[in-house]
């Protein structure tokens, strides 16, 4: 009853293209990202924070990045990982080499040195799709595994080939505890999702969105299909890199090649086929889902009194990923996120069934 | 002289077994149009099956000879797969059937990894030997030919055999019998063989059991080499740029590609490696089919696909 759009009337095309439209919804949003912002980090623990909260913002980030390339233009991604390593290594370089540098334009430098070899792996996109692409990103994926593990420049020669995050600065205020780390990176993605969310919005994120439904009538209607693919590959690894140098800076700490593999490639696209491909909101779903199952699978039969090994643990893991894959292209492709705007539909309506 | 032969002789080995994962992928691309990622994990399943079951049957019927328990224990294997087959033609297939090729993708790479857990669970998941009574002595030829002659291992030259023998049948089977023609038929246009009333259900089952099948005799070769363990559903994943160095829906292109590859890895892997760092084997078949990509999307011996944006 209370969640109604009655009588807010919009006057101009600037109210009418806002991205929240309905003005409930805005300030729940507005609360939660201020509950984000200042409850959280008073509220949850350490350990929350640190093993729960800050992986969680980081790989919706990174899955936000992905779903521009894979929900939004369609061209499959099966390197995401690599563009991980990528602006990882070029955060670590940067910050190690240059250390004057503020850790903010390390972090976007990162971001755009990935941006870079983003557009060098989508450059086969332009000739080839699908399925070809699907091989051409996992020549990128199995080739930062090599590069990372054997150019020892990028490592800064370390002996074990394992790499240490210098002490973090931002602004002059050390990151150090981990209510500063998760305040870093949820200003980073609270930024980047607004960013995303007016990319797929504004005539970009149109011309990805034609590219992906059907590229001849979009090249008819005067999409150029090497910018829209283009672009969607260095939006997408722009935002991917980031979120290596974030998970690599802010989560792990120190870390070594093995930490972006191709498991972390499936389990981002994982996220976004779980979550809905070509929405924001349901990156955050997806990465919610795919940190959570896990700890539940590990907490429930413990609670039930029926105590499973862990490897049988991680098996059944894999089994309910594979069949909530399975599962979410056959009945629900659009994901978690078409689940939850159905419900708010529902709710808009109740209690009225139309 | 002896050296890079064997070299090259090894590279032909891991090639053979590239090549027959490629082969799975290219018999249900043909059939299906579906770009089938779980191959590699049809094998770990296939070849955990045969392990667990030439373990477990010869003393639950008492049988003695361990050839006649493996003959068991491979028949059961392929009777598990064509099982595996019909259950993912019946839950996954045909109710995703005409979707895009890219949702296909994605729900195999769920069957993957549904298959990597539901194998493990059921099987167990430790290492594995497949023990086909092949001694592991090698053998020296060509000894008057040049200096040290060749090594060549028994159990290398069986799997050559075995991997022949399988692309022999599977001629024959497409060839000649009345289903393999209905499995030609069915590649060449759909839409026509159903309209002269092949069942494309039925075809697909049975294009999966196949696929299954050379899954099971590549797992077995492998595992027979290498003990079958979870690494196994990882190198299947080479078998991806073979089949585009050879073409998506060329058989011949799929063995030809794999021995290319194969050959190329190892005898990069020596020459090369020393130069730039070792470990080049791991990305050398995925960059060969990037360059592929760019100058020849077709593959090798694929057919040309026209499509101009």
């Amino acid at each position: 009853m209370l969640y109604r759009e009655n009588g807010q009337f919009k006057a101009s095309y600037h109210a009418d293209a806002q991205v929240f439209p309905i003005l409930q919804d805005k300030l729940l949003v507005w609360a939660f990202i201020a509950f984000a912002f200042i409850g959280v980090p008073l509220l949850a623990s350490d350990y929350v924070l640190r093993a729960l909260l800050v992986p969680f913002l980081i790989l919706a980030l990174a899955a936000i990045g992905l779903n521009l390339l894979v929900g939004y233009c369609g061209q499959i991604s099966l390197g995401s990982g690599a563009f991980m390593a990528v602006g990882a290594y070029a955060a670590y370089n940067l910050a190690v080499r240059i250390p004057d540098l503020p850790l903010l334009v390390v972090i976007i430098l990162a971001g755009l040195v990935a941006m870079a070899v983003g557009v060098l792996f989508g450059i086969p996109s332009l000739r080839i799709k699908g399925l070809y692409l699907a091989v051409a990103t996992l020549a990128a994926q199995f080739f930062s595994d090599w590069v990372f593990s054997r150019v020892k420049w990028l490592t800064n020669y370390s002996a074990s080939g394992s790499v240490t995050a210098p002490p973090l600065e931002f602004f002059g205020v050390l990151v150090d505890t981990p209510q500063e780390r998760y305040l870093l990176c949820l200003a980073f993605v609270v930024v980047f999702a607004m960013i995303a969310k007016n990319l797929v919005r504004g005539h970009i994120g149109r011309s990805w969105m034609a590219i992906r439904d059907m590229d001849v009538a979009a090249s008819v209607i005067g999409i150029r299909p090497m910018h829209a693919k283009l672009t969607a590959f260095a939006m997408s690894s722009f935002f991917i890199g980031v979120a290596g140098a974030l998970w690599a800076f802010l989560h792990l700490g120190s870390w070594e090649p093995a930490a972006f593999s191709i498991d972390r490639s499936f389990q981002l696209l994982f996220m976004i086929i779980i979550g809905g491909l070509g929405s924001i909101m349901g990156s955050f779903f997806g990465a919610a889902f795919i940190l959570l199952l896990p700890i539940v699978l590990n907490q429930v039969p413990a609670a039930l009194g029926v105590p499973l090994a862990t490897s049988t643990v991680s098996h059944l893991e894999f089994m309910i990923f594979g069949a909530l894959i399975v599962f979410f292209l056959i009945v629900e492709p659009h994901g978690l996120a078409r689940l939850w705007s159905m419900g708010k539909e529902k709710l808009r309506l109740w209690p009225f069934p139309h | 002289m002896g050296f890079f032969l064997e070299v090259v002789l090894g590279g032909l080995m891991a090639g053979l077994l590239y090549a027959l994962v490629a082969l799975g992928f290219v018999l249900i691309f043909k059939a299906s149009g579906v770009f089938n990622f779980a191959q590699g994990a049809m094998v770990l399943f296939a070849a955990l099956a045969m392990a667990r079951l030439s373990e477990w049957i010869p003393p639950a019927l008492g049988i003695e000879n361990k050839m006649l328990g493996n003959i068991v224990a491979f028949v059961l294997a392929a009777l598990v797969m064509v099982a595996v087959a019909w259950v993912i033609e019946r839950l996954v297939l045909r109710p995703l059937v005409a979707q895009e090729g890219i949702v296909l993708l994605m729900a195999t790479l769920g069957v993957t990894y549904f298959l990597d857990g539901f194998g493990q669970t059921i099987w167990g998941s430790d290492i594995y030997k497949i023990d086909l009574g092949i001694s592991k002595e090698p053998l020296l030829v060509l000894q008057d030919t040049f200096q040290g002659g060749l090594l060549l291992n028994r159990d290398d030259i069986a799997a050559a055999i075995m991997a022949m023998a399988l692309v022999a049948v599977l001629a024959l089977f497409f060839q000649k019998t009345s289903t393999g023609r209905a499995l030609r038929a069915v590649a060449d246009d759909h839409q026509a063989a159903q309209s002269i009333g092949i069942p494309l259900d039925r075809i697909w089952v049975i294009v999966w059991s196949v696929a299954g099948f050379v899954a099971l005799v590549a797992g077995m070769i492998w595992g027979s080499k290498l003990g079958v363990q979870f690494s196994l559903a990882i190198l299947a994943l080479k078998a991806l740029p073979v089949v585009i160095l050879g073409g998506f829906t060329s058989v011949p292109g799929a063995i030809v590609g794999g021995l290319i590859i194969g050959v190329g890895e190892k005898v990069s892997e020596v020459y090369l490696g020393p130069v730039i760092g070792g470990g080049i084997e791991n990305w050398f078949a995925y960059v060969l089919a990037l360059v592929f990509l760019l100058i020849r999307p077709q593959g090798l011996f694929g057919e040309k696909i026209i499509d101009r944006v």
